[in-house]
């Protein structure tokens, strides 16, 4: 079973890497969004510090909203996603391979990212490495619950729009654990419930989601 | 029994059999909304705390309740489309999402005037709202995806799955929504909880509770039936029922 999943991953992450320049998009979209909120709200810092986590969380979500589409849509247009269903192998296996490959080219450098852009936003150190590990546990699940409204889509020529109203309110639930753990550690509370709820929420996912995604993916091909 | 169900999954059946319930139903629904009305802004006495106002609660709390129950309904009916591909199930859900909207709708539009002489505001992010805010989110993008994919077949299986990826949700979404809101600084005013009800409110309540149900299968059935004679027109009971009412 690791064969085709590791072949997929292998094939997906090296088109990536051919495409270097679209690799940068999601990641200079999540930069200037975080930075228009001081010169839109206020370069105050004590508000900055206020709405930070918040503001951070937001634009992960839209940067990886924006860079969602491309998950399958070469594959459908060319049809290699075709092939990827009638091949004998269980197509929620494919799904996972190029949502984890979605995720490392995608959701991982706005890991590598995040500390910045606390900086930006006059973050704690405190609350720095809870902003790190609430995005490791919830970028994944981004990438997984947008490959179902990513699947849904895939078949319509402007699904653009259409995806934002499927995925955002999905996404509510994460925004409000990852958030509130970010915001209680720059109090000096403690995070660990809302570490767990997350990561509870990925496991629900890891297992359930590629299972929808295949399911959407064949309506789609069909 | 069974052979009665089976008959009443074929659409022609559906047409002849829910063109009767559709006249029965909306009678029914007539007389208990009309009763619901009359007990509940007339007999029933102003509440001790909120004097005339809280009457909106007979238009508000049955919405409220109707707007959850269609969503849940719609779920089970796609979960009966995909799995034994029963085409009318995928009409009666299709046909539901602009019903569940719209109560979902009201009741949001009728808290919102309930909360302004109570609370003093149009709006507040309490976790019940935002919840049914969310709610609406979710009909209005089952109703766009749906509404944009040109096959029928295709929107109909892709609406069901994101009915029951919704379905999923919807627990998940309440209660991380019910726990932000009491970590968050919540309104100051107190919630009333749910105090004991007075029989002569609680009778009025639930007359329009059981109308709106009634309302909502009248109205789904008269859609149901236009969606299937859309879907069949070429068919030749379709060409025969209409062709008959057109001469006679």
């Amino acid at each position: 079973m690791m064969a085709p999943f590791l072949a997929l991953l292998k094939r997906d992450l090296l088109l990536a890497f051919r495409h270097r320049g679209e690799l940068a998009n999601p990641l200079l979209f999540f930069l200037v969004v975080v930075t228009l909120f001081p010169l839109g709200v206020s370069p105050e810092e004590a508000l900055l510090r206020k709405i930070a986590p918040g503001v951070i969380w937001i634009a992960a979500l839209l940067a990886a909203l924006y860079s969602l589409e491309n998950m399958f849509r070469s594959d459908f247009d060319d049809g290699s996603l075709e092939q990827m269903a009638l091949s004998p192998y269980p197509l929620s296996l494919l799904v996972l391979a190029k949502v984890t490959a979605h995720w490392l080219v995608s959701g991982l450098p706005m890991l590598l990212l995040a500390p910045l852009l606390g900086l930006f936003l006059v973050m704690p150190a405190s609350a720095m490495g809870v902003l790190v590990l609430t995005l490791l546990i919830g970028t994944p699940l981004l990438s997984l619950i947008g490959s179902i409204g990513v699947a849904l889509t895939v078949g319509l020529r402007r699904g653009g729009l259409l995806l934002t109203l499927l995925v955002l309110p999905l996404y509510i639930p994460v925004l409000i654990f990852a958030t509130n753990a970010v915001s209680a550690a720059a109090a000096g509370m403690p995070v660990t419930g809302q570490l767990y709820f997350l990561a509870a929420m990925l496991v629900l996912a890891l297992t359930l989601v590629p299972l929808a995604t295949a399911a959407a993916l064949r309506i789609s091909l069909s | 029994m069974w052979t009665f169900f089976h008959k009443l999954a074929s659409p022609k059946h559906f047409y002849r059999i829910s063109g009767y319930l559709v006249f029965w139903l909306g009678a029914i629904t007539t007389i208990l909304l009309l009763a619901g009305l009359y007990l509940g802004l007339f007999v029933a006495p102003p509440d001790y705390q909120q004097g005339e106002s809280y009457r909106i609660m007979f238009v508000h709390v049955p919405s409220a309740w109707m707007s959850l129950f269609i969503y849940v309904f719609m779920a089970v009916l796609s979960a009966i489309y995909l799995i034994w591909n029963i085409k009318l199930a995928d009409v009666m859900a299709s046909s539901s999402a602009a019903l569940g909207a719209s109560f979902t709708f009201l009741a949001l539009a009728t808290g919102s005037l309930w909360g302004k002489p109570m609370w003093g505001a149009w709006w507040v992010w309490d976790a019940r709202l935002t919840s049914e805010l969310i709610l609406l989110f979710l009909y209005l993008g089952y109703i766009a995806l749906v509404s944009a994919i040109e096959d029928k077949r295709t929107a109909a299986r892709a609406g069901g799955v994101l009915i029951l990826v919704g379905v999923v949700n919807i627990p998940i979404i309440h209660y991380s929504v019910e726990w932000w809101s009491t970590l968050h600084q919540g309104p100051t005013v107190t919630k009333f909880d749910k105090p004991s009800i007075h029989f002569s409110m609680l009778l009025p309540l639930l007359l329009m509770a059981a109308a709106f149900q009634l309302y909502y299968f009248t109205v789904l059935l008269i859609r149901a039936r236009a969606e299937v004679v859309d879907r069949e027109r070429r068919s030749a009971w379709v060409q025969e029922t209409f062709s008959n009412s057109a001469s006679g």
